[in-house]
């Protein structure tokens, strides 16, 4: 194994043992996709799909790409930007290690927190109701395309996160974003109910494609051009930011 | 011989401040090099461009014959350091915190286990070792940060400010540690704000001010340029104090000044205290304090530059 890979691993076995330590790191991503979810399925679903049931078939995939880019963007740039300022930080950069490791390893510990929030999700959907027809295999590969897509976008806020001195600025920065990527979707209504404006928007968001495919394969449905364009805006985030992110770490003093 | 560290015009800008202007410093193999100055005088930059953090803008700094800049790689493997902030994790255990940095330097699980448990040992932390650093007191936080610089057996320690903020009793036992840190042949660069401190642990002494050295030498030939230490005795009866201050213009050869009853004196060695003690107890002349004091780093930089106004 590389001196990159081995110690981006022992690096992100730290982060695991900081989560353990403290649980309460999980509950925002526990806690706001659990929200969502039950406030829309009891308070929009009988207006909008006539019934809650019916409501929870449609929501749910875009509710598990919006808990997937939360969990994201509500932890590893902030996480990052707190090591940064206390003195281990100093520490690791003066070890014989590769510069980016502590970043790197802060990134891949920060994986679980996806899994915790989907599980969670996933548990608390399948209680309600949800039945997702496309079949195990097919509900897999959503939740695990609505995780490569979050991870992928959480790479802009842990550029932000690098590069910031405030922490409060790198929070601000993905509550702000969460709202036009998430809600600028068809995620709670259908794209022929919004302002036009609105549906230009959608059209063109990238979050909507990801939705698209969870849905598609989780209820069946055409899933090929949608599943292709999450890939393809996932693979372009990772291969912007997480150059320029880690480019950015290695130069900060 | 080659020295252990050196820097050769070290110059650093920060924007409009100039941290550095030119600073050189040198430390022979296993000794302790003391830079002494005040808050801003720039010892944590000097600290940070020797240990790879920050780049100079100008000059040379060399770790072991090494360049800081060129061999960055081959400098981290010899260097420890502890900086000004405890630079530990909070979340963890000492003793995970301490495997943490045994395995990022590629020891194996179970020796960096043992070296976990034997720095624990060596800097008293064995009994806390189980516990969260959130939890340690500052004195346990400074001696973890300390074990922690020493898990890959540098050859070239950085200690920056190590007892700032420490009650003096705790000063004491982080002292008593880093004087066991050059034992076995290990070159250590402490920066501190106390003379005090450079005297207790430096073998060489180099005195920062505005990114200057502006003196160099062993304690002892610093303390020379300053003028030595003072003794200070206050008498418990205020009626007394004449005739203390007569008995010390005897012993020191000099009139003391007083000041609110406390009567102080220069004195040239360290002997005199042994004279003063039994003639202030044939006088019968009962005292509240007695001690030998150095002269304060105000002191210091008031001699070193006539100017009197020291930061911090």
């Amino acid at each position: 194994m590389s001196a990159l890979a081995r110690h981006t691993v022992v690096l992100a076995g730290r982060g695991l043992t900081k989560a353990r330590r403290n649980p309460g790191v999980f509950l925002d991503a526990i806690f706001l996709p659990v929200v969502f979810l039950l406030m829309f399925v009891y308070l929009f679903g009988g207006a909008v799909a006539g019934s809650t049931r019916d409501y929870l078939q449609y929501v749910f995939p875009g509710v598990l790409v919006m808990t997937a880019i939360l969990a994201g963007l509500t932890s590893t740039g902030l996480s990052i930007n707190l090591d940064i300022k206390k003195g281990v930080f100093d520490r690791f950069r003066s070890l014989p290690i590769p510069r980016s490791a502590p970043l790197l390893g802060t990134v891949l510990g920060d994986v679980v927190r996806y899994v915790v929030a989907v599980a969670t999700l996933f548990a608390l959907g399948l209680a309600l109701g949800f039945r997702p027809s496309g079949g195990l295999a097919s509900t897999l590969a959503a939740a695990g395309l609505a995780i490569v897509f979050g991870f992928a976008l959480s790479w802009v806020n842990v550029l932000i996160g690098v590069v910031v001195k405030e922490e409060t600025l790198v929070t601000s920065v993905a509550f702000l974003g969460i709202f036009p990527l998430a809600f600028g979707t068809d995620m709670v209504a259908p794209a022929d109910t919004l302002p036009g404006w609105l549906q230009a928007w959608a059209d063109v968001n990238p979050v909507s494609q990801a939705m698209d495919a969870a849905s598609g394969l989780m209820l069946g449905g055409p899933v090929r051009d949608a599943v292709l364009a999450t890939l393809g805006w996932s693979a372009g985030l990772l291969a912007v930011f997480v150059p320029l992110a880690v480019r950015a770490y290695r130069r900060r003093a | 011989m080659t020295d252990a560290i050196r820097t050769e015009g070290l110059v650093k800008r920060f924007g409009d401040t100039t941290a550095l202007a030119g600073v050189d410093l040198g430390a022979a193999p296993g000794t302790v090099l003391g830079v002494l100055g005040p808050n801003g005088a720039g010892k944590t930059t000097a600290v940070r461009i020797l240990a790879t953090l920050v780049r100079p803008d100008a000059g040379r700094a060399l770790v072991d014959g090494l360049d800081v800049t060129r061999d960055g790689d081959a400098v981290r493997r010899r260097i420890g350091l502890t900086g000004q902030y405890a630079s530990v994790d909070e979340d963890l255990t000492g003793r995970e915190n301490l495997v943490l940095f045994g395995r990022l330097l590629d020891l194996r699980r179970a020796d960096a286990r043992q070296r976990a448990d034997d720095l624990l040992a060596r800097f008293e932390l064995t009994e806390a070792g189980g516990r969260r650093v959130s939890t340690y007191s500052g004195g346990m936080r400074r001696r973890l940060d300390l074990a922690a610089s020493m898990v890959a057996r540098p050859r070239v320690v950085f200690l920056d400010e190590p007892t700032t903020g420490l009650d003096p009793g705790k000063r004491e036992d982080v002292w008593r540690m880093i004087r066991s840190m050059t034992a076995d042949g290990g070159t250590v660069l402490l920066t501190t704000q106390y003379l005090e401190e450079a005297d207790a642990l430096a073998d060489e002494i180099s005195v920062l001010d505005h990114g200057r050295v502006i003196a160099h030498g062993t304690p002892t030939e610093l303390k020379r340029i300053v003028g030595g230490q003072t003794l200070a005795v206050r008498p418990a009866d205020p009626a007394r104090v004449p005739d203390a201050a007569a008995l010390l213009e005897r012993v020191a050869g000099r009139s003391p000044d007083l000041a609110g009853g406390l009567l102080t004196v220069a004195v040239d060695g360290d002997g005199v205290l042994a004279e003063v003690v039994p003639a202030l107890a044939a006088a019968g002349i009962a005292v509240t304090e007695l001690a030998l004091r150095l002269p304060s780093l105000d002191e210091v930089f008031f001699t070193l530059t006539g100017r009197t106004e020291v930061a911090a």
